[in-house]
């Protein structure tokens, strides 16, 4: 293997290979220090890690495409908290009462919708103004959040429908209905990465705006379809996780942003744009649920959950420069 | 000469990058006070030779010996510190700092408590710019500045070091003539100053003006060094491309087509004023003035990238508005930028695609890319245009200086264009290339479409163009063909001197 295949290789890698360490780890230290006497590499506890990464990993394959693209959204985990409210809350209206068990997919269908319409506010005042996208979604996270706040008070927004629970619980070829999710959102926004135009655009976008422009590229255009795909994928999440949970608090997704931006990058995407692939960032979300969890597993409590997970992200990210610095022989600084 | 120890050795240095052999056992030797030239085609190796020699790549094999001492270069600040200053070819300032902090950038002076001590700072660079008889000073912004003129900040930092070999990659690609001049000063300044001077270009007049000897380099591998006093162009050349170059114009007696492009009294604000051309099928236009006559803010408006303040533009006879590049190009309108780097290409991507970007909607089928179709674009225009390259993976970013202009170029012929601009073809190309690039607008034209060429190289412009707009501060001063037009009337055009004023 030549050096740049390898380094390559070792930087696409990395990922994975830090997953099997934690596996390893944990499996082991799991056997001294767990408080259950079940192995942390059991098959159910493992189909169950899948399924709660799937609200967070839904999300960051949208925020894979909006960060190649050189933006970033921050408004994600106020959409998940606000579609989740219109899902719940339309179950019960009035003017669905005949519909029986058809008020479902009517329900999904206006929370995916609401997510949609959000994304596109964010997409189309970062087109039209041209103002920061993170600028324009610190704003909308906030105001979004107001309008979670605005619905129902600091109450709880619940309704429980258990034709929907049993969906969302089901277990087909032994995948919950959650990780199915998470798999069709993987595999499409792996093609869309991939093998589109679309995503060949992002691409060219986040690494050289300019370039991009004058090859034609509606840049403006491209990047409200992607603040739609993200605002539907953070809607799709909440309708995932709500169909089972049926109770939602005005402060849930709070800090959503902040676990789907660090999977992105753990993953490998590279906060300017440019770079960044989806499978990497199913990499980077399974290792920070699997540590949460193998943490969880040993006996740690969510405080050093957080300093071991913020510890990591710094230690990759620094071997990820490393490794890409070796690659391209670039400027020693 | 002979007597001296040289300035600077290197000895069979070898680097290979994946997949390809950068350099292949290159030995040179510059003496104090010698400009040294190092020619050779795009690609040759010439900038990764002295990234070995500034330390900024690290070779497989060979050595570096500086005033007889053997070298290890392990970073650029330790290659400054043995007296190797490096003047890139890509321009690396920080654009939101002053000139005076861009040059003593990482070594500002000191006060106590670690205070930068701004008024030495200050009095120090305005001394350096004194010296390069340039017109901003310390405490201009970097980003303010013209391209021309961040290369003369680059300059300026080699020196402030005490230099004993400075290398200059290809330092004069944006500067304009009388920039030129003060260039060449600073030079022999240095010369007479015992420093050697490594100087890469593509410009054989000024080879041929300013250094001793000319070393060449092919394919990574070393072709020997000639004095400069006994040698002619031609000698170089063969040394270089391994062939005589052709250098005849390829004069087919195609007929002229209908007019293309009709531009009648266009302005933009105060960049250009009641501009009128027109194009013609089959036929090469060429726009020729100095460095800020408006030239490159014509075309950036009929590509859709500044909006007139008045005027007409017709296609075919039909007046059109051009809001945008896509709606540019969706009109049949290319235009090859004037900078490669900043706005022609992506420069993490991959060759393939970046000469592919912007038709990979037209080439896919549905939302999905079609990967064969652009591959095979991809091989035909390689093939056609000669783009060294080990595949179509490699990143862009990785390809010499030339054959990234070869991608751009690329990129727009194989859409074949209804007009096809093309804003300094051939800056930073080497001079075999250089040939297939004019032979190609001629072919071009011949084929029936209808090109505009602008160039700041007299040279060329006299070359390839059928008809010549010269232009000065906004305004065109005159249009000639290419039966009437002198070296004389059109520097005359461009100065802004009219045939009246002449009689007078
Ligand atoms: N970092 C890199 N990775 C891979 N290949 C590289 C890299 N840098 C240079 N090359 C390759 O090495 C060869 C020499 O490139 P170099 O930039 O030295 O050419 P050059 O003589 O300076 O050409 P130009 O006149 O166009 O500037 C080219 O084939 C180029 O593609
Ligand atoms: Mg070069």
């Amino acid at each position: 293997m030549e050096a740049g295949n390898l380094s390559k290789f070792l930087k696409n890698g990395a990922i994975w290979g830090f997953i099997v360490i934690e596996l390893i780890f944990f499996s082991v230290a799991g056997e001294f220090m767990s408080l259950s006497d079940k192995a942390f590499m059991d098959v159910d506890n493992m189909l169950l890690l899948l399924k709660q990464s799937a609200p967070i990993g839904i999300i960051a394959m949208g925020m894979t495409i909006i960060m190649v693209n050189g933006n970033i959204d921050l408004s994600v985990g106020a959409i998940f908290a606000l579609s989740a409210v219109i899902l719940l809350d339309s179950l019960t209206w009035t003017v669905f009462a005949g519909l029986g068990d058809w008020v479902i997919p009517v329900s999904w269908a206006l929370a995916l919708l609401t997510g949609v319409g959000l994304g596109a506010i964010n997409g189309f005042i970062v087109w039209k103004t041209g103002v920061d996208a993170f600028i324009v979604t610190l704003g909308s996270m906030l105001g979004f959040r107001g309008l979670v706040f605005m619905y129902n008070g600091e109450t709880p927004t619940s309704s429980l429908n258990w034709t929907l629970v049993d969906f969302a619980e089901a277990q087909f070829l032994g995948l919950h209905t959650a990780t199915w999710f998470l798999a069709i959102v993987t595999l499409v926004m792996w093609y869309l990465m991939t093998r589109t135009v679309h995503g060949r655009n992002a691409y060219a976008i986040g690494d050289n705006r300019d370039a991009a422009v004058n090859a034609g590229i509606k840049v403006g255009p491209h990047m409200l379809i992607n603040f739609m795909i993200i605002g539907f994928l953070a809607a799709l999440s909440a309708v995932v996780f709500y169909s089972e949970s049926g109770s939602v608090n005005p402060n849930d997704g709070q800090l959503y942003e902040l676990w789907v931006i660090t999977a992105v990058v753990l993953g490998g995407t590279k906060l300017t744009g440019g770079a960044g692939s989806i499978v990497s960032t199913l990499g980077g979300v399974l290792a920070i649920q699997l540590l949460r969890k193998g943490l969880g597993h040993i006996g740690a409590d969510t405080s050093t959950v957080n300093l071991v997970i913020g510890l990591i992200l710094i230690a990759v990210l620094f071997l990820d420069r490393q490794l890409n610095t070796k690659g391209k022989e670039e400027l020693k600084l | 000469m002979s007597d001296q120890t040289p300035a600077l050795r290197l000895e069979g240095i070898v680097k290979t990058f994946p997949g390809v052999r950068a350099l292949d056992g290159v030995s040179l030797s510059v003496m104090p006070g010698e400009v040294h030239a190092l020619m050779g085609e795009n690609g040759a190796g010439k900038s990764t030779l002295m990234k070995v020699l500034g330390g900024i790549y690290q070779p497989q094999e060979g050595r570096i010996i500086v005033e007889e001492v053997p070298t290890v270069m392990t970073s650029p600040l330790q290659a400054k510190s043995k007296g190797i200053v490096f003047i890139h070819q890509e321009l690396s300032l920080a654009e939101e700092l002053t000139v005076a902090e861009n040059i003593y950038l990482g070594e500002l002076p000191r006060r106590s408590f670690g205070r930068v001590d701004w008024e030495k700072l200050y009095t120090q660079t305005d001394a350096i710019l004194a010296k390069l008889k340039v017109g901003f000073n310390a405490k201009t912004i970097v980003g303010d500045l013209s391209i021309a003129n961040q290369q003369m900040v680059e300059i300026a930092r080699a020196l402030t070091v005490d230099a004993k070999a400075v290398i200059f990659d290809e330092p004069t690609a944006s500067l304009t003539d009388a920039e030129k001049v003060v260039l060449f000063d600073v030079i022999s300044d240095l010369q007479r100053q015992g420093v050697g001077i490594i100087y890469i270009s593509h410009r054989m007049e000024e080879i041929f003006k300013i250094t001793d000897r000319i070393s060449v380099l092919r394919d990574g591998s070393y072709r020997g060094t000639l004095e400069t006093r006994n040698t002619t162009e031609e000698e170089v050349t063969q040394l270089m491309i391994g062939r005589a170059l052709d250098l005849s114009r390829n004069e087919s007696n195609h007929e002229l087509g209908d007019v293309a492009l009709e531009v009648r009294g266009l302005s933009c604000g105060h960049m250009f004023k009641d501009v009128s051309f027109d194009v013609r099928r089959g036929e090469v236009l060429g726009f020729y003035g100095l460095v800020g006559a408006g030239r490159t803010e014509i075309v950036e408006t009929l590509f859709g990238l500044r909006e007139p303040s008045g005027g007409k533009i017709l296609l075919d006879g039909e007046e059109v508005r051009i809001s945008s590049p896509a709606d540019a190009i969706s009109k049949g309108i290319s235009l090859v930028p004037e900078d490669r780097k900043g706005q022609g290409l992506v420069l993490g991507m991959n060759c393939r695609d970046n000469m592919t970007l912007p038709q990979v909607g037209e080439l896919s089928s549905g939302p999905f890319v079609a990967p064969g179709a652009e591959t095979a674009i991809f091989d035909k225009y390689k093939e056609k245009l000669d783009i060294r390259t080990p595949g179509w993976k490699q990143t862009v970013g990785n390809l010499s200086g030339g054959n990234q202009q070869k991608i751009v170029i690329a990129k727009w012929l194989s859409m074949h264009p209804k007009v096809l601009i093309v804003d300094e073809p051939t800056r930073g190309i080497d001079v075999g290339s250089k040939s297939e690039i004019h032979n190609l607008i001629r072919d071009l034209a011949a084929q029936g479409y209808a090109v505009i060429v602008v160039s700041s190289e007299m040279p060329e412009v006299l070359h390839v163009s059928d008809r010549i707009v010269a232009m000065f501060s906004g305004r065109v001063m005159r249009t000639f063909t290419s039966e009437e037009v002198t070296e004389e009337s059109l520097i005359q055009a461009i100065s802004g001197i009219t045939a009246t004023e002449k009689v007078a």
